[in-house]
């Protein structure tokens, strides 16, 4: 499904992606750690084609075609949802409207129809519901006065409604309290353990990966994946550091 | 959440639906997009000759069988404005106006006289249509069942076509005419606030209008009536080098209550048009009127040839106790714009709103904002003023807060925020403070944001495209004052600021 190889991308004059490959299949898990710095959210904005991080070799492909030269929003419509690590505050524009036109601009880019105002509301109440979020939530302005907690459950409703092919989610288990990362784990099973998606999970803790089983776990340092290893690898690291592991 | 707050999340859903239930109105307003509104279409015209003079003034009154007490008026504002000069304290860089190279009056040559808008010219319909004009009027316009009321009065370049809802108007007291058809049926109402308050010597746009006002809109609400629709009126530049000149009155008398929207757009030309209306409102005790206007006049193109010189005096007097005055605008057209919706609070606790966006891109102007002038014990004020700018426009809040000695206890918030698209474009927020008593308590806050890169991202993201995330984070900047508009403006001011920002990003 997706295909990274040997990408080299900078961010200004700096180098931080430094040759990374990496290969994820539909229906699989796979976990990214490694230290602060390393390249992480970099590698998720440089997937989503985030302006001024500019890809200077190697490849990315989706399903076979090459996102690279595409806008993001051709990219969220082939399918590819990224969890911010911090979602950000639209002030004025309710979460109701900003992912009914999201949903729409994404359903009009595949030739689809667009949803109706009451099969979108539908939808919603289904997926606030499976995240325990509160329906009035969602009718508040984007993010603007969530917790950080709040928002990262909210990041897990966009996903839901969106219903995208792969979701690389950046941290979205910082900041959550034990309840909340329990129905997070159980709502990113739920929306995407499927055989024809894929998560990439990027985290920092072992706690997350109890919920969500990862089939692969790779460390990311100094901007390239310098080991991989199955989800024994992430109980490892937590034990002994990167230090250990990735040096 | 507060109740209040739900009403109103409400009540957004709610417009969402109705949205989407009109979903094929909407289309037809959606192909009103771009400069769609800029075309012309070829109704005869019957001019006044080129030029300004005593002679155009009375052509104008015969033309419009006027009584000789409005002529006098006319003539007296003519010399007044003659010995007048063009005011220059705004920040706007006006071209030279060559007053005489324009024609001051034009009318349809066919005239009929319509009881409904079913019997009107179907040429003019087409341009409605064009124009995209609110779904609840389609509604109305198609017999849709239980369809808003909405009375449309059909300003046609200069000269009204048709009135529609009369009857149950009448029935109700309303009166819902013309002008000029105002000034023959209802002389002494006419003449007893007409320039009352906005005074033929105020300034020079506005005794211009006085001496050349072709026509525009009376409106009395009689005591203890709530008007049993909203009323709308649509202007419309429609002839090479007319100059517009609307004149608007409305008076509400005790315990009443109105609610009346503006709406225009003008058609493409190379030419620049001068555009100077007055209005004037009046609300008695306990009376209420809400104004609100989306004004889309043609901005000139994108190196800044053409558009509309947009000079606008408008006014309400909250003359008794208790009575309120709420302006709600939304500007995005024009070359220039020059307007200053205001209230003269004289009435005791009496209350004065102006809720404004105001949009530039390219190289349009505007200096617009409000005077809140605070007379009656216990008035109050809000002023909130959205203001974004584009391309390399420039985009000017001024507004004055005044408070006379003997109004103790006033209140006036005022919030100004700013919205930067790129760095080739100006805001400036310049306002003026006059305290007189030392009970006021007045409050002003100003923010220049731009939109971040962040939200560009996230919104793009989720699958929005860029001019999208931009018209998205744009409307929800807007949010506060787009919400005070009665809802099918809400709509197609949403649509126009998506419209008026296009090819200002990327
Ligand atoms: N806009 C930028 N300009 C300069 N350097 C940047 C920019 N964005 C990121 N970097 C640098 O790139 C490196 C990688 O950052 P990134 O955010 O990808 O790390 P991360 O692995 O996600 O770390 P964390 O675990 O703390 O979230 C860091 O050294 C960071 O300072
Ligand atoms: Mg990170």
């Amino acid at each position: 499904m997706l295909k990274i190889e040997n990408l080299h991308a900078t961010v200004g004059d700096t180098e931080i992606l430094t040759g990374l490959s990496l290969e994820i299949n539909a229906g699989e898990v796979h976990a990214i750690m490694g230290p602060n710095g390393a390249g992480k959210s970099t590698l998720a904005y440089v997937l989503g084609g985030r302006d001024g991080y500019e890809v200077t070799q190697g490849s990315a492909t989706f399903n076979g075609q090459d996102i690279l030269d595409m806008d993001p929003h051709e990219r969220a419509a082939l399918g590819l949802f990224l969890g911010f690590q911090y979602p950000v505050e639209i002030p004025g524009v309710s979460n109701l409207q900003f992912l009914r036109e999201s949903l729409n601009s994404q359903r009009k880019s595949r030739g689809e129809e667009p949803l109706s105002g009451g099969a979108f509301i539908k939808l919603a109440k289904e997926k606030a519901a499976l995240l325990k979020m509160d329906m009035e939530m969602l009718k508040r302005a984007v993010n603007v006065g969530f917790s950080g907690g709040e928002k990262k459950r909210n990041e897990m409703v966009q996903m839901g409604i969106l219903d995208p092919q792969l979701a690389i989610l950046d941290e979205t288990d910082s900041g959550l309290d034990i309840d909340a990362l329990r129905t997070v784990g159980s709502g990113i099973n739920a929306i995407m353990r499927d055989e024809k998606k894929a998560v990439l999970l990027i985290t920092h803790y072992q706690r997350l990966l109890e919920e969500v089983k990862p089939d692969f776990v790779h460390v990311l340092a100094r901007g390239r994946i310098v080991k991989t290893g199955g989800p024994e690898l992430a109980v490892q690291l937590e034990e002994q550091g990167y230090e250990a592991i990735a040096a | 959440m507060t109740n209040d707050v739900k009403a109103k999340e409400r009540a957004a859903e709610e417009q969402a639906e109705r949205t989407e239930m009109n979903a094929e109105a909407q289309a037809a307003a959606d192909k009103a997009s771009a400069y769609e509104h800029g075309w012309s279409s070829d109704i005869e015209q019957e001019f006044a000759e080129k030029g300004l003079n005593e002679d155009t003034v009375r052509f104008i009154s015969a033309k419009k069988e006027e009584p000789e007490w409005m002529l006098e008026w006319r003539l007296k504002a003519f010399r007044i404005w003659q010995d007048m000069e063009s005011p220059d304290w705004a920040k706007l860089d006006i071209p030279m106006i060559d007053y005489q190279d324009a024609y001051y009056y034009a009318e349809p040559k066919k005239k009929p006289e319509l009881d409904s808008l079913d019997d009107v010219d179907p040429e003019i319909l087409r341009v409605y249509e064009k124009l995209g004009i609110p779904i609840a009027e389609q509604e109305v316009l198609a017999g849709v069942k239980g369809a808003r009321k909405v009375a449309v009065d059909a300003v046609f370049d200069s000269v009204s076509v048709a009135t529609t809802f009369r009857e149950e108007l009448e029935a109700a007291g309303v009166i819902f005419r013309s002008i000029s058809e105002a000034i023959k049926e209802y002389p002494n109402l006419v003449r007893k606030y007409l320039g009352k308050v906005v005074p033929v010597k105020d300034n020079y746009f506005a005794a211009l209008n006085c001496a050349v006002f072709s026509d525009g809109t009376f409106v009395y609400i009689p005591e203890g009536v709530r008007c049993p629709m909203e009323l709308s009126t649509y202007f419309r530049i429609n002839a090479e080098n007319t100059g517009q000149f609307e004149r608007t009155l409305i008076v509400a008398e005790k315990s009443s209550y109105v609610s009346y929207l503006e709406g225009c757009t003008a058609p493409m030309r190379d030419e620049n048009q001068l555009h100077a209306a007055v209005v004037e409102l009046i609300a008695m005790e306990d009376a209420e009127i809400k104004y609100s206007t989306v004004q889309n006049w043609y901005p000139g193109d994108e190196n800044g040839k053409g558009g509309i010189y947009n000079f606008v005096t408008k006014r309400g007097l909250c003359a008794g106790a208790r009575s309120k005055i709420s302006w709600t605008q939304v500007e995005t057209g024009s070359a220039i714009t020059w307007k200053y919706p205001s209230c003269v609070l004289n009435g005791e606790n009496s209350v004065g709103e102006f809720y404004s966006v105001a949009l530039t891109n390219n190289y349009q102007q505007a200096d617009t904002g409000t005077k809140m002038i605070h007379n009656g014990k216990g008035s109050r004020s809000t002023i909130i003023s959205k203001g974004i700018s584009a391309g390399k426009s420039d985009n000017t809040y001024r507004g004055l807060v005044r408070v006379g000695p003997n109004a103790e206890n006033v209140r006036n918030f005022t919030q100004c925020d700013s919205l930067l698209l790129g760095d080739t474009c100006g805001a400036h927020t310049v306002p003026y403070i006059e305290v007189k008593n030392p009970t006021a308590q007045i409050e002003h806050e100003a923010t220049t944001s731009k939109i971040s890169d962040d939200q560009m991202f996230y919104a793009q993201q989720r699958g929005l495209d860029e001019e999208e995330a931009v018209s998205l984070i744009v409307n929800g900047f807007a949010k506060e004052v787009l919400k005070e508009l009665p809802m099918e403006f809400a709509v197609e001011a949403q649509k126009l600021l998506a419209i008026s920002l296009e090819g200002s990003v990327g």
